[in-house]
């Protein structure tokens, strides 16, 4: 096989992806299509329906505010640690690395699992804040929007953090011993020269999270309780409860438009921050 | 100078906190559910009160844990079939996509990334439709195809990594001495990017074993998997063994995390 032959490699897992991931994909736009649950009008009522109806919209912004406060959270807690990470020796480094990937590999279903352990009546929390006489009785913190975003920040963390600490250890430390020697405080070297350098990182790590957030359907599920209504909710509901595939697919195509645009916004947001930072 | 050195001493401050805080969100829960899992008590409770081994004893009973053994045994049957299937076509695309650019090239690079992003639970529904209109019913290979499309895209990052490392003038020196296309890639090209591969079956692994969204439309009554049953047993809070099953499947990746990190250096390459 000659170097230009080589690009058949490609076809197997093309093939594969047309067959399996396209066609399908193609199939749910065309259902979705359809009037009725037994698929056999194509008038596009379900959409209509859809979107006609104001507690759709509630849950499209429940869902898109629920991605957005997990990005902010991850961020705001993450960021900081890959500063430290910058700037810590190769051990500690390997520590913090180590940190961050066991979790991305443990189970989603066990991080779900250890915020109800942690969020419960009789949690961790909970007793803490009895203990410590913060409040007469046990809060409730599962089934409300506060500790499903606490809990994503948490499980959504090592994919914000990935894609930074990727950048940060290709980045180059003169660059803030030079901020530092002509006389720039931490918070100006932070400002003007780290956050700059890492955008790419930070902007890759939001996009990640908005998309994995917006759509972990077992986490909101068993930490939202059914009073917290966000798209995947209904996407289930409809398909395997209901039956109602065009619905369903409705559903899964608005999820899908939904997080598009959150993942444009935030690309979007990183061009404008990098075309100011230069 | 005073106020110059108070504000680097808030910017340590404010900066070690918010790491601190991220850090123990990290680890936290992951001990929290490790200490949870040897409780005394019949009731999910932290801390536990007393130790104790009986919900792993529980959980290894051959006759009431049985639907758990069954679940997991799926689970561990899709993950290698799945993991197989995604290595042996994802390090052949990356092969083929290697050193080329071009406005196709990145085309097909971004349509075998995009599962990543693409909402898994929207293709679950798609593909729970589409072999239902081709007549099958959900079983466990249906789910070893739909893992097998959402985890390729792990392989595909590594091994490409990897191939960006290749040099070609050692692919041009062995074709110039008369080595044949297979001989080379047996000889110069996998060796060098075997790590790559390796990592990225074992994230495939990993991913395939933990996946939910793709699971949830295309198993069965019969074709139960871990995840799904797991969600079962947290449904109804009582049981337990879910802190068990937990305890099981964090000292497995610990200890796969160990191996992987010796023999291609796990961390690094997920970093880079």
């Amino acid at each position: 096989m000659t170097r230009a032959a080589e690009w058949q490699l490609a076809l197997p897992l093309a093939l594969a992806y047309a067959a399996f991931f396209l066609v399908p994909l193609g199939l749910l736009i065309a259902v979705s299509a359809f009037g009725d649950e037994r698929i056999t009008t194509l008038d596009g009522a379900q959409w209509r329906k859809f979107l006609g109806d104001p507690f759709t919209w509630k849950v499209i912004v429940d869902t898109v505010k629920l991605g957005c406060f997990t990005v902010a959270a991850t961020a705001l807690i993450g960021y900081p640690l890959a500063l430290v990470y910058l700037g810590a020796g190769p051990r500690w480094q390997r520590v913090i690395l180590f940190v961050v990937i066991l979790p991305l590999l443990t189970s989603v279903v066990v991080r779900t699992f250890a915020w109800i352990v942690i969020l419960g009546r009789e949690g961790v929390i909970n007793q803490a804040v009895l203990w410590l006489g913060l409040a007469p009785a046990p809060l409730r913190l599962l089934q409300t929007e506060q500790g499903l975003v606490i809990a994503l920040t948490q499980i959504e963390m090592p994919i914000m953090l990935l894609p930074l600490l990727s950048v940060m250890s290709r980045m180059d430390p003169n660059l803030r011993d030079a901020s530092a020697g002509l006389g720039a405080s931490k918070w100006r070297t932070l400002f003007r020269v780290t956050l700059p350098l890492s955008l790419p990182g930070l902007v890759a790590g939001c996009m990640l999270v908005f998309a994995s957030a917006t759509t972990a359907f077992i986490s909101q599920f068993v930490i939202g309780g059914n009073r917290l209504v966000y798209l995947p909710l209904i996407i289930w509901q409809q398909s395997l409860v209901v039956y109602n595939w065009p619905l369903a697919s409705v559903a899964a195509l608005t999820l899908l438009v939904s997080v598009g645009l959150g993942v444009a916004a935030i690309a979007a947001v990183g061009r404008r921050g990098r075309a100011y930072a230069v | 100078m005073l106020a110059r050195r108070a504000s680097d001493l808030a910017y340590s401050v404010v900066i070690g906190l918010l790491a601190g805080l991220g850090l123990l969100v990290l680890v936290g829960p992951v001990v929290i559910v490790l200490l949870t899992s040897f409780t005394l008590g019949r009731s999910i409770k932290f801390p536990p009160s007393g130790l104790s081994l009986q919900w792993y004893r529980l959980l290894f009973d051959r006759v009431s844990s049985s639907q758990i053994h069954r679940a997991a045994l799926n689970s561990v049957e899709v993950a290698l079939v799945a993991m197989a299937a995604a290595t042996v076509l994802a390090t052949l695309a990356s092969v083929a996509l290697a050193r080329r650019s071009g406005r196709w090239v990145r085309a097909l690079d971004t349509f075998f990334m995009s599962p990543m992003i693409l909402p898994m639970l929207a293709f679950g529904l798609a593909a729970l439709m589409y072999f239902t209109f081709l007549g099958f019913r959900p079983s466990l290979p249906l789910i070893m195809i739909g893992h097998t499309v959402v985890v390729a895209p792990f392989v595909l990052r590594t091994t490409s990594a990897s191939m960006s490392q290749l040099d070609p003038a050692l692919l041009e020196s062995s074709a110039s001495l008369g080595a044949g296309w297979l001989y080379t890639f047996r000889r110069v090209t996998l060796p060098v990017i075997a790590p790559g591969i390796a990592a990225g079956a074992f994230l495939a692994f990993v991913a395939s074993l933990d996946n939910v969204p793709v699971s949830l439309f295309l198993a069965g009554p019969r074709s139960d998997m871990l995840p799904i049953r797991m969600w079962g047993m947290m449904e109804s809070m009582l049981d337990v063994r879910v802190a068990a099953v937990s305890g099981v499947l964090i000292a497995t990746v610990l200890v796969l995390m160990l191996v992987m990190e010796r023999v291609v250096g796990l961390t690094r390459r997920l970093r880079d």
